[in-house]
């Protein structure tokens, strides 16, 4: 494994934007911000700036939003005689009982199970690579690749709430009103999505130094 | 290592490897030896093709936002809602932040990728580079992971089938017309940017 070159050690840089290759002008290690893509005009990095820091931020603000996201209600549907406030346990049970079983294991998964992943997830990823060690390092690149592209489907629940109230309006028979629940859990999908996009996965492999 | 031009090479995302580049023919998907990454897939779409494709796109997305998603009765009484029907409802419904995220997510950002692909495509089929080429490249970069017609497809599903238990449900013909964009959107995704940029390369020389 460690016989593949690496583009730090050969003064290669790629464009985070363009992906073009480019030369890493040797004497700026220190300020690297001074390396200018020449074909895009973007600031070239070996590593993502700042990854830790900025993930570990996102991936903790992204938790706070997730706790009252699950705690509140995201929904309150009123009819004549009851009003009934549905947190999106609740929304995923009823579809069990009512409507159709893998619908309900679908949005369990997008909203419950793909956010508490992302939390897992980011979370092994940081404190491993930052423990700089080579364990499991093409599954860890996996679970980062599965945790990019599963990111954006926990807005899910967020559009069916949306669809609903703006469905469910007649008058005093029945009503579908959002609840602060789904603000939190829209933020909630947006910092997972951020936080896992500033992570840089070379991370997990940057262990490759040390063993050459 | 013998002199080999940048241009011959190149550089996977995740792990940082770096590999040569091999002239890729039908099916074929270059993954990193290293991590797995997938570094270019080929494909076979001219920029005539890519246009219509586009062009197509936008038609249909035109159809998605003005017809009716679903419309759901109740003793007699109807309601349907369009994609703008459901963000200025949430909009009304103090739920603000969700308003603007669905406006984000499914119109304004799939409308510029739209656009935006489909200028640099109009000057690229005539062999010219686009005014503004970096810049609409750059901003195609950063809205990229953020255009979620297919979740909205998914949900609109998901809403149907939770309405059904206590209203009759009729799906319009809007809900037809995102699951076409969605089709659209999923060929399209699979571009390589980097051919875009390497057909600049190629005019400015």
């Amino acid at each position: 494994m460690s016989t593949l070159p690496r583009a730090a050690d050969m003064g290669l840089i790629s464009c985070h934007v363009c992906r073009l290759v480019c030369r890493a002008v040797p004497d700026s290690e220190d300020t690297e911000v001074d390396n200018v893509c020449p074909r895009c005009g973007s600031a070239l990095h070996r590593r993502k700036p700042g990854s830790y820091a900025r993930t570990w931020a996102l991936l903790l603000a992204a938790f706070m939003m997730y706790v009252p996201a699950n705690l509140l209600p995201i929904m309150r549907t009123a009819s004549l005689n009851d009003v009934d406030d549905n947190t999106i346990l609740s929304g995923v049970m009823e579809l069990w009982v009512n409507g159709s079983a893998d619908l309900a294991v679908i949005v369990f998964v997008a909203s419950i199970m793909v956010p508490m992943l992302k939390f897992l997830v980011l979370g092994t990823l940081l404190i491993s690579s930052h423990r700089r060690t080579d364990w499991a390092q093409l599954q860890r690149a996996k679970l980062y690749r599965l945790v990019e592209f599963i990111g954006y489907w926990s807005m899910l629940d967020v559009f069916v709430v949306a669809l609903l109230s703006a469905l469910v309006r007649f008058n005093l028979l029945s009503r579908v009103e959002p609840l602060p629940g789904v603000i939190f859990f829209g933020l909630t999908v947006v910092l997972t999505m951020l936080a896992s996009m500033s992570f840089d996965p070379r991370l997990i492999w940057d262990s490759r130094d040390s063993d050459d | 290592m013998t002199t080999i031009s940048p241009e011959a090479l190149q550089i996977c995302e995740e792990c940082d490897t770096v590999h040569r580049r091999r002239p890729m023919t039908h099916g074929q998907v270059g993954k990193c030896a290293c991590c797995g990454a997938t570094l270019e897939h080929y494909h076979s779409l001219n920029p005539n093709t890519m246009l219509a494709l586009v062009l197509t796109a936008f038609v249909v997305f035109v159809q998605a936002n003005l017809w009716p998603i679903v419309t759901l009765g109740l003793n007699g009484q109807h309601s349907s809602t369009t994609l703008w029907g459901a963000i200025i409802t949430m909009w009304q419904a103090n739920a603000q932040v969700i308003s603007i995220l669905a406006a984000v997510t499914l119109f304004f950002f799939p409308l510029l990728k739209m656009f935006s692909i489909g200028w640099l495509l109009w000057f690229a089929r005539q062999r010219r580079c686009a005014p503004g080429f970096v810049p609409i490249m750059v901003t195609l970069h950063y809205i990229g992971p953020w255009t979620m017609s297919e979740v909205f497809v998914l949900g609109a599903l998901v809403a149907i089938v939770k309405a059904k238990v206590y209203f009759d449900v009729v799906a319009d013909p809007g809900i037809y017309a995102y699951a076409v964009l969605t089709v659209l959107i999923t060929i399209f995704a699979r571009v390589d940017m980097r051919e875009l940029w390497e057909m600049r390369m190629k005019d400015s020389t």
